[in-house]
């Protein structure tokens, strides 16, 4: 029962951990083209497969070791990163404001846009995801924003689920009878009494989102069917690191750990961040 | 006629009955109020009560407008409110307030107390919203620096004055007050009806105080509707009532008051 202004809790470890892990992604991705040791396209068959710097026959320059084709893996996992955080943010983003509105929406009003909304859940969630979207690519036509439609058409019922319940929940409460007393309108308690109530929610699903939306880059790109295939991305890395696996795991592990780190890092932002956004926990 | 606040003519209200909805087609209508007839003059403390279910609160939320009714009619200071839409009923509704029975639920966890009262004036475009606040937390006896403080750091009977503080922050002219006490342990329920008791006065408010417990009505009320089953069972002045009930149901409540015995000692 402190004062509400009393100093707020550290950062927890998981904060820093996983915020540490996506600043640095960031920054390599962003920073790519001048911190980058090699060109993540040029091609050496002379230092095909050179492993990781701590191996007997590693070369100067190639610190986690190149692929079959003599490519430079570090430099290709910080080039991944860019396609990476781009579907990260623009797919997870995307997503969420399509499914949490519809999911607001339907919840707060209830009646017909309800009906429509929890029909189209129900008839979405009959659908493998994977196959969906690589069907959608495949009518779309690889690229940047075919990925992101195809994430943010799979996956908006993820949000509108969730937040059509908490809605509903946040609406039977008498702060929202309280509004309507007030004489605020349908609109106004929607916005300014249930969303702030829900945001919370909406902000840890965004940060899982985006994991997930990493995550769903990879199998297409594993596929190849993400952006064009001579750009690098971590899932075709893993997928032509699969085929010479005995020969240089390198080229499958480093990617896969960016990936698991990556995604990890994005679920464990979003468990701290909810913490941060509860009046009674903060 | 201007001396009734309110007039209430064979006010029916139904909800759907989804438990009893049959796969195809509506489900069947649950009827709650059954016809009822009654006034609320203007500066009186009605009481409303009656068992679980008996439509007490179903009719409270009908004068105020968070539902609406299926026939008969409510007239708000002459003005057939019965059917009027959201937006033909803002500008009255500064003039109908509300308490709730559970502060906890009736407060916005994400506001601070200085927000919640301030929101409902703000909506209304009033001046001086600031000093409106303080007002209102001297009102009710809050100190003025709980205004920035959040719901759940506050007791169960501090926030039942921060419900009222909002109620009464609009000046209305009448405030409908559901079981407000029913939440609070004993010694916070005496002190919030005694506040309620003062606010009335001072503030010349018309109020009706829907409660399960005739001892509280007794207390603050001047007139008593019984409701059962949806009906209206008896409607008296509160003298009249507790020494003469006509119906069989008002006196089950009356012998529920708990006496307190003469003859018992604690120690």
């Amino acid at each position: 029962m402190g004062d509400a202004r009393a100093p707020r809790r550290p950062l927890g470890l998981r904060l820093w951990l996983s915020g540490g892990w996506l600043t640095l992604l960031v920054l390599a991705a962003i920073l790519a083209p001048w911190i980058s040791p090699q060109d993540p396209l040029a091609q050496d068959l002379f230092a095909g497969r050179l492993p990781p710097f701590w191996q007997a026959g590693a070369e100067p320059g190639y610190w986690l070791g190149t692929d079959s084709l003599g490519r430079d893996v570090l430099t290709r996992i910080t080039y991944g990163a860019q396609v990476a955080l781009v579907v990260a943010l623009v797919a997870g983003t995307a997503t969420c404001l399509v499914g949490a509105t519809l999911g607001l929406i339907a919840g707060y009003y209830r009646g017909w846009v309800d009906l429509v909304v929890s029909r189209l859940i129900e008839i979405w969630m009959a659908f493998p995801p994977v196959l969906f979207a690589i069907l959608l690519i495949a009518v779309l036509g690889p690229g940047l924003w075919s990925i992101v439609i195809a994430i943010v058409v799979i996956d908006w019922t993820r949000f509108a689920r969730v937040v059509r319940a908490e809605a509903m929940s946040q609406s039977a409460m008498d702060y929202v009878a309280s509004a309507q007393v007030a004489g605020r309108g349908r609109m106004g308690i929607m916005l300014a009494e249930i969303l702030p109530n829900v945001m919370a929610t909406i902000v840890t699903m965004l940060t899982l989102e985006m994991g997930i939306a990493v995550i769903i880059e990879a199998i297409l790109s594993f596929v190849n069917l993400s952006i064009s295939t001579d750009f690098p991305t971590w899932g075709g890395m893993i997928s032509e690191g699969r085929l010479s696996v005995h020969q240089a795991w390198w080229v499958l592990v480093f990617p896969l750990i960016a990936l698991f780190l990556t995604v990890l890092s994005f679920s464990q932002l979003g468990e701290g961040l909810k913490d941060r956004f509860d009046p009674v926990l903060r | 006629m201007s001396n009734l606040l309110y007039q209430v003519r064979d006010l029916h209200l139904s909800f759907a009955d989804m438990a009893h909805k049959p796969l195809i087609g509506a489900a069947p209508r649950l009827q709650v109020l059954k016809g009822l007839n009654f006034d609320i003059p203007q500066g009186s403390i009605v009481g409303i009560v009656g068992g679980s279910g008996s439509g007490k609160s179903t009719l409270g939320r009908a004068l105020v407008r968070l539902l609406e009714p299926d026939s008969g009619s409510i007239h708000f200071d002459g003005r057939d409110i019965t059917h009027l839409s959201e937006d033909e009923l803002r500008p009255t509704r500064r003039r109908f307030q509300m308490i709730f029975q559970d502060p906890m639920s009736s407060l916005n966890p994400r506001r601070r107390v200085g927000g919640i009262i301030a929101g409902p004036m703000r909506l209304h475009g009033l001046d001086r919203i600031s000093a409106r606040v303080d007002d209102a937390l001297d009102h009710v006896g809050l100190p003025r620096d709980f205004r920035s403080r959040y719901p759940h750091e506050l007791s169960g009977g501090q926030r039942q004055r921060v419900g009222i503080a909002r109620a009464i922050a609009l000046e209305p002219e009448f405030i409908l007050a559901d079981e407000i006490v029913s939440g609070l342990d004993v010694s916070s329920q005496a002190q919030v009806l005694n506040l309620l008791e003062d606010l009335v006065r001072d503030l010349g408010l018309t109020l009706a105080f829907i409660s399960h417990d005739l001892s509280v009505i007794r207390r603050l009320c001047s007139r008593i509707i019984v409701m059962q089953h949806g009906r209206i069972v008896e409607n008296a002045a509160t003298p009249e009532l507790f020494e003469a009930p006509l119906a069989e149901y008002t006196r089950e409540l009356i012998a529920a008051i708990p006496l307190p015995d003469p003859d018992q000692v604690w120690f």
